[in-house]
Parts: C-alpha cells; sequence; structure tokens
C-alpha cells in the first residue's frame, strides 16, 4: 500500500505529475493515492519531503537467497532446429554468468537434437541439460514445463532466460508460477546490479509508451523471457569446451493431459517474422490484394520477409502471423521498411525498436515519417517499383 | 457446459502517449476499455453456451469501474458476472492476480472451461493465463486460434505457433487463452444492452475468497517494478529530398548493407 504522510505531505503536486497511471491526485493540498495505483514507487523517488512510502512486502517465509546460483537459458528446439533466439540467449548469458563469476547453462529439451547440444557449448555454455526423448517430439506445456521445473528445482539456478517466443511464453509462465518465481515477459534489455547481484530486467510496457525496470527482490529464481532479436549471439568457437548431462526422465514426466494431433508448418517460410534481419510492411496504401505482390517481390529481392499492420490483415489480404503492432507480433528487425503504412502507435509499438527503419508514404504528414530514419514522401505504385529495381542491378 | 471468462479492463493504450515537453505521460482522456482479447474471449465463450448450452460466468479483478467491462460483455451475452475488487490488491503481479483470480474461480464453483485472452494490452505479458491453469491444477493451452470441434467432451483446436500451428485435443477441465484470428466479436444486442442495465454483479473482497493476505497485491508478488521511464528518443527523422529517381537512389546507398 501506498501511504501518504499527512503531517509532511506540502501538496506540491510533483508525485501527480510523475505518476504514470495516473493514480494520485493533490486534493485540498494532501495527495491522495486512488485506485489505479501500481505500487511501481515512482512518486516515492520524485516526493522531496519524503511523504510518501511503499509498505514492505511482508513475506511469510524468507528465501535463502544465497543458495541459489548459475544462469540458466532454455534453449528452443523445435522440428529438428535450435531457435536462434536460443543462441542469442547465450550470449547475454554469459555476460550476466561472468558478472555473476557463476557458470552457464543450458536446457535442451525435445528429441533427435542430435549434435546441438555441441552447438550450445561452442555459442558459450558451460554445461548443457539435455532431455531428448521421443515423447518429447512436440512441445506441451505440461511435458516440457515438467522437465524444466525439475531440473530447476533440483540445481536451483539465480537466473533463468528463454526467449520471448510462441513456446516460451506459453510454458515458462506456467513453470514460474509452480515455483512461486518472479517471471518479467518480453525483456529488451537485462543487466546485473553490482552491489547485490540482483537481475534488472527492463521491457517496454503500454504498448511501448513507457520502459519498465523491474527485480525480483525477495524469491529465486529470476526469470525472464527476452525478445528475439535483442541480444547478441556469441560466434561459434569450437574450441569452448563444456558437460553434456542427459536428463534422467520419469515417466510421469512425459505425460500430457493435452494432446498434440498434428504439427502444422506453415509453407510460407517467411511466416515467423520476429526471426527476419530484414521486414518490408505493407499497409492500407497497398489498395488490395494485388498490391501486396509489390511487397513480396520487394522482401524477396532483398531476403527478408513480409509483415503488415492489422489493416491489411483486417482485410484479408495476408495471415495474422505477419501482423506487427500492439496486437500482432513485437518485431526488432535490422532493416524495417514500412510500405503504405500511417504508422498508428498500435503498430509502431510493435517495430520502434528496429536498428533502421524506412518509410514509404504519400501523406508527407503520416505519424510513421516521426519513427523513420530515411522517408520517401511520394506513391508507392512509382517508388516500389524502381526500389526493386536498382537492387536488382546492384547485386 | 460452465464457463468462465476472465476480463480486465486497460487503459486504450492508442490514448497513453508521452508528453513530448515535459517526458511524462499525458494522460487526458485516456479511455478504459475491455481488453481487446478478452472480446474474442467472451464471444467464443457465448457462441460455445449457443452450441452447446450452458452458462457463462464473467470475472475480472481490479477496481470499482472495471464494472463497466462486465456489463459490456452481458450486453455481448455473457450470463453472470462477477467483481473482485479490493485496496489490497494494488500492486499485484502476474502471480499475485493468479492467485487472486484462482480464489475467486473456486468460490464460483463448478466449471468446465475457463476462456483468456492471449495478453492484457497493458502490460503485454501473458502469463496470467497459464499461472491461473498452474493455480487450479488444471491443463492449459496458449494462443488458440480455432475451435474445430467441441462436444460434452472433448474439444479439438488449433494453437498459433511462431512457424504455423499445432493441432490439439484436450478434455474438460481446461483454460485456453485465444488470440483475435479465433471469430469476430458480435455487437451488443439491444436485448443484451436492458440485460446489462439490470444485471447484479456479485463484488467480493479478498476476505470474501478466503485469500491469503500474504499471497495478494505488492505482499503476494515475485517481481516489483522499481523504475519506469519514457523510452530512449529515436534519431532525428529525415525525409530524403530531390525527385523520386535521386530519393530512391539515395535510400539504395544508405541500403547498401543489407543489399
Ligand atoms: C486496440 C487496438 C489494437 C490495434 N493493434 C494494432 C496492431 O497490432 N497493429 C497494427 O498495425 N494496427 C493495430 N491497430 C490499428 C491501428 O490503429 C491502425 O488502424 C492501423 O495500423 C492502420 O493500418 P495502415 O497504416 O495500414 O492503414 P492506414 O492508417 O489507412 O494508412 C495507410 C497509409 O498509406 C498511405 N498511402 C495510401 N496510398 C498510398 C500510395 N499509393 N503510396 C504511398 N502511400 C500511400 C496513406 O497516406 C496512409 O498513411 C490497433 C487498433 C486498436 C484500436
Ligand atoms: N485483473 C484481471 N482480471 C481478470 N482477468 C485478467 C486480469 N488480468 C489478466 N487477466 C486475464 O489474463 C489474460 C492475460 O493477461 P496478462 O497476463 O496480464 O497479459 C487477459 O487477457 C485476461 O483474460
Amino acid at each position: 500500500m501506498l501511504i501518504v504522510d499527512n503531517e509532511l505531505c506540502i501538496g506540491c503536486g510533483a508525485c501527480e505529475e510523475n505518476c504514470a497511471f495516473a493514480a494520485i491526485e493533490v486534493v485540498d493540498g494532501i495527495a491522495v493515492v486512488g485506485d489505479a495505483c501500481t505500487l511501481c514507487g515512482a512518486c516515492v523517488d520524485c516526493c522531496e519531503v519524503d511523504a510518501l512510502t511503499i509498505e514492505g512486502a511482508e513475506k511469510s517465509v524468507q528465501m535463502d537467497l544465497a543458495s541459489w546460483n548459475g544462469v540458466w537459458v532454455y534453449c528452443e528446439f523445435r522440428a529438428g532446429t535450435l531457435a536462434t533466439v536460443a543462441l542469442e540467449l547465450l550470449g547475454i548469458g554469459r555476460k550476466l554468468a561472468d558478472a555473476r563469476g557463476v557458470k552457464l547453462s543450458a536446457v535442451l529439451i525435445g528429441s533427435g537434437t542430435d549434435n546441438s547440444a555441441e552447438k550450445l557449448i561452442a555459442h558459450g555454455a558451460d554445461i548443457v541439460y539435455r532431455a531428448d526423448d521421443e515423447a518429447l517430439t512436440y512441445f506441451t506445456d505440461e511435458t516440457y514445463g515438467a522437465v524444466l521445473t525439475k531440473l530447476i528445482q533440483e540445481h536451483k539456478p539465480e537466473i533463468v532466460l528463454a526467449g520471448a517466443t510462441a513456446i516460451g511464453r506459453s510454458f515458462i509462465p506456467g513453470v514460474a508460477n509452480t515455483l512461486g518465481a518472479g517471471l518479467t515477459a518480453d525483456c529488451t534489455q537485462l543487466g546485473i546490479r553490482e552491489t547485490d547481484g540482483a537481475l534488472l530486467q527492463t521491457r517496454p510496457a503500454f504498448g511501448g509508451n513507457i520502459m519498465a525496470t523491474i527485480e525480483c527482490p525477495n524469491s529465486r529464481p529470476q526469470m525472464s523471457t527476452v525478445r528475439p532479436n535483442v541480444m547478441k549471439e556469441l560466434e561459434f568457437d569450437a574450441s569452448r569446451s563444456g558437460d553434456i548431462i542427459d536428463v534422467t526422465l520419469d515417466p510421469a514426466m512425459l505425460k500430457s493431459r493435452v494432446r498434440v494431433l498434428e504439427s502444422v508448418i506453415a509453407e510460407q517460410d517467411d511466416v515467423n517474422i520476429q526471426e527476419s534481419d530484414i521486414l518490408v510492411g505493407g499497409g492500407r496504401g497497398l489498395d488490395n490484394e494485388k498490391g501486396f505482390e509489390l511487397i513480396r517481390e520487394l522482401a524477396t529481392s532483398l531476403k527478408g520477409s513480409v509483415s503488415a499492420s492489422r489493416a491489411v490483415v483486417d482485410a484479408g489480404w495476408i495471415g495474422y502471423p505477419h501482423q506487427v503492432g500492439q496486437t500482432g507480433k513485437t518485431v526488432a528487425p535490422k532493416l524495417y521498411i514500412a510500405c503504405g503504412i500511417s504508422g498508428a502507435i498500435q503498430h509502431v509499438a510493435g517495430m520502434q525498436s528496429s536498428e533502421t527503419i524506412v518509410a514509404i508514404n504519400r501523406d508527407k504528414n503520416a505519424p510513421i515519417f516521426d519513427v523513420a530514419d530515411f522517408g520517401i514522401v511520394g506513391d508507392l505504385f512509382e517508388v516500389l517499383p524502381k526500389l526493386i529495381k536498382q537492387i536488382e542491378e546492384q547485386r | 457446459m460452465k464457463i468462465i471468462v476472465c476480463i480486465k479492463q486497460v487503459p486504450d493504450a492508442k490514448d497513453v502517449r508521452l508528453d513530448p515537453e515535459t517526458n511524462t505521460l499525458a494522460r487526458e482522456g485516456v479511455q478504459s476499455i475491455m481488453n481487446p482479447y478478452d472480446q474474442h474471449a467472451v464471444e467464443e465463450a457465448v457462441s460455445l453456451k449457443e452450441q452447446l448450452g450452458g452458462e457463462v460466468t464473467v470475472l475480472s479483478m481490479g477496481p470499482p469501474q472495471a464494472e463497466e467491462v462486465l456489463k459490456q460483455a452481458i450486453s455481448c451475452g455473457a450470463d453472470n458476472a462477477v467483481l473482485i475488487s479490493d485496496r489490497a490488491f494494488a500492486g499485484a503481479d502476474t502471480w499475485a492476480t493468479s492467485y487472486t483470480l484462482a480464489k475467486a474461480v473456486q468460490k464460483i464453483g463448478k466449471f468446465d472451461l475457463i476462456l483468456c485472452g492471449k495478453q492484457a494490452i497493458d502490460g503485454d505479458t501473458a502469463q496470467v493465463g497459464p499461472g491461473l491453469a498452474i493455480q487450479l491444477e488444471i491443463p492449459f493451452v496458449t494462443c488458440i486460434q480455432k475451435i474445430r470441434e467441441a462436444n460434452d467432451t472433448e474439444l479439438v483446436m488449433e494453437r498459433m505457433m511462431d512457424d504455423g500451428y499445432d493441432v490439439i485435443a484436450a478434455n474438460y477441465p481446461v483454460l485456453l487463452t485465444v488470440v483475435k484470428d479465433i471469430n469476430q466479436p458480435r455487437v451488443p444486442s439491444l436485448k443484451g444492452k436492458m440485460k446489462a442495465k439490470k444485471v447484479q454483479i456479485q463484488v467480493l473482497s479478498a476476505e470474501d475468497v478466503g485469500a491469503d493476505s500474504t499471497k495478494i497485491g505488492l505482499a503476494g508478488s515475485p517481481t516489483q517494478v522499481v523504475d519506469v521511464f519514457p523510452p530512449p528518443p529515436r534519431g532525428e527523422r529525415s525525409l530524403l529530398t530531390g525527385t523520386i529517381d535521386e530519393q530512391v537512389e539515395q535510400l539504395v546507398k544508405k541500403l547498401a548493407a543489407y543489399i
């Protein structure tokens, strides 16, 4: 609970101004806390007379934090391949482990993982826990969750990272809840606080309008899912060495109450837009489904993938897996080319962390130009064919 | 078929904007809406009820004004509404929210199916649905894009994956989270609106559901927000100049690294 000391409060209004949630208001010279308060503490920090305090969380059982040790990465493996985000997470995991002076372990779950464990070591892992079994061919929340939960309970790592993918964002919340651990979704930045070794997890909230830093002060492990494409993987180094430990799986862990009947991989290979380095996004400016062909052509010439605004997904020109934005996917490719997209806040929320943004739009006031590094004001039916032609000539 | 749908009231993110001058959140005129994904969950529940018979209860944890979204769900065909509201819930993270909702579900009693949205657009975490299932010790499947078949004992459905979809069968009880592909929410009928006006919303406190005070609100939350700040500004926007041909030429030069 946020407590206002009425004796100390001078009604200056600094708290009101700094509250991102409009939850505090000065009434008759005294700050009054409303229902929207999320106890984020922004007001406590800005109060010059120390009139605000957040009543400490009274934990019934205090956890022995020091007995948790090591950094872990869940390395997603599906349909015979490691997800690229798994390697990216080993990159940041290595940094965190070195900062803490602990080991970096990878957890590999699936079937037919072949030499993937060796690959994880070459990308930075000291230890690989491998659960390779035919019963783990298809992902289910219960089987994968049971394996990871058991390993965490046995080995007590202080930090567990996973990719913010369809799989990671599905079963990791279940694992965290079972463990009573804190989990921060969709992190874009991770760091260690030197004084006490806490994991500082930073993520966008409110559709990217604000950033929030989150920590887990009283519990372990500290868990995060991390967006694909933000962390850097380490170079493959075959000289790295590490241990591969095959996990003993008891039959109860391999049972799921829901059954996967079939796994359908979309025939377009470009459907996983979160893994693409280059995205060409199309919007309503393309006029119709046929206009969308131009987008595909540009994407092909750049060896990129096709994404879309919600307006065109709603119009049925392309499937929902391609939608970027608040209610679609969040992407952060190296290059994002927005064609005929106005740049509504909900769209921008999903692509603003792209490295380079190009916008092509005939309306020079379109908000997309506010986030673009390079903008062309013009008719895309004129610009795109020229662009495609010049790119082809460059090769 | 007894179905419970969890719905959340959220600020409409398109209204939440940073004031470029003060770098604080400009909040004038920020509307509260039903979380868009939850509208699809309500629709799916109502159409399953129409197909299999039964009852749809909508449940929300939030401040008193969250009654608005519960009424909206009633106007779209839900039968009962429960609001769990208490100042002691402030600061709840997804763990504490899952725990609190689980307590409310247990209070509501028997159910076959629980539907949630894939994620709430204020926090975008997608953690409450799975967390609630774990608390209730029932299985869950996330990101359902289609229910192919439903009868009194089994559901066959498609769950969206990054590279396509999986076809999944499940028995009751089960918790599902849905994406917007699953259906097109209906507009409230006149009869529904009348019903929403008259509906008695059951309001429960932490005590009413027997929640352990160390497991709710800030005390029950393993994660804590320690800082909020505006996102780093992007570099200067720059429009290319010249004829279209010249602009395209400049752009191709700038993008040389990617070609
Ligand atoms: C709760 C909520 C969630 C949402 N979530 C998302 C989301 O996840 N993702 C998303 O994208 N949207 C989302 N939206 C919708 C969003 O508000 C916009 O409506 C949408 O992004 C607009 O798509 P658009 O830019 O393609 O279309 P428009 O806004 O219609 O823009 C088309 C643009 O094309 C330009 N144009 C037209 N013809 C040409 C031409 N010949 N050459 C060049 N330029 C041309 C126009 O100048 C215009 O700027 C959401 C909305 C709500 C309320
Ligand atoms: N306070 C709440 N009350 C009711 N349902 C909620 C609440 N918070 C989250 N949910 C449900 O959980 C889903 C995921 O929310 P989140 O984990 O916050 O992204 C939402 O779409 C809702 O169905």
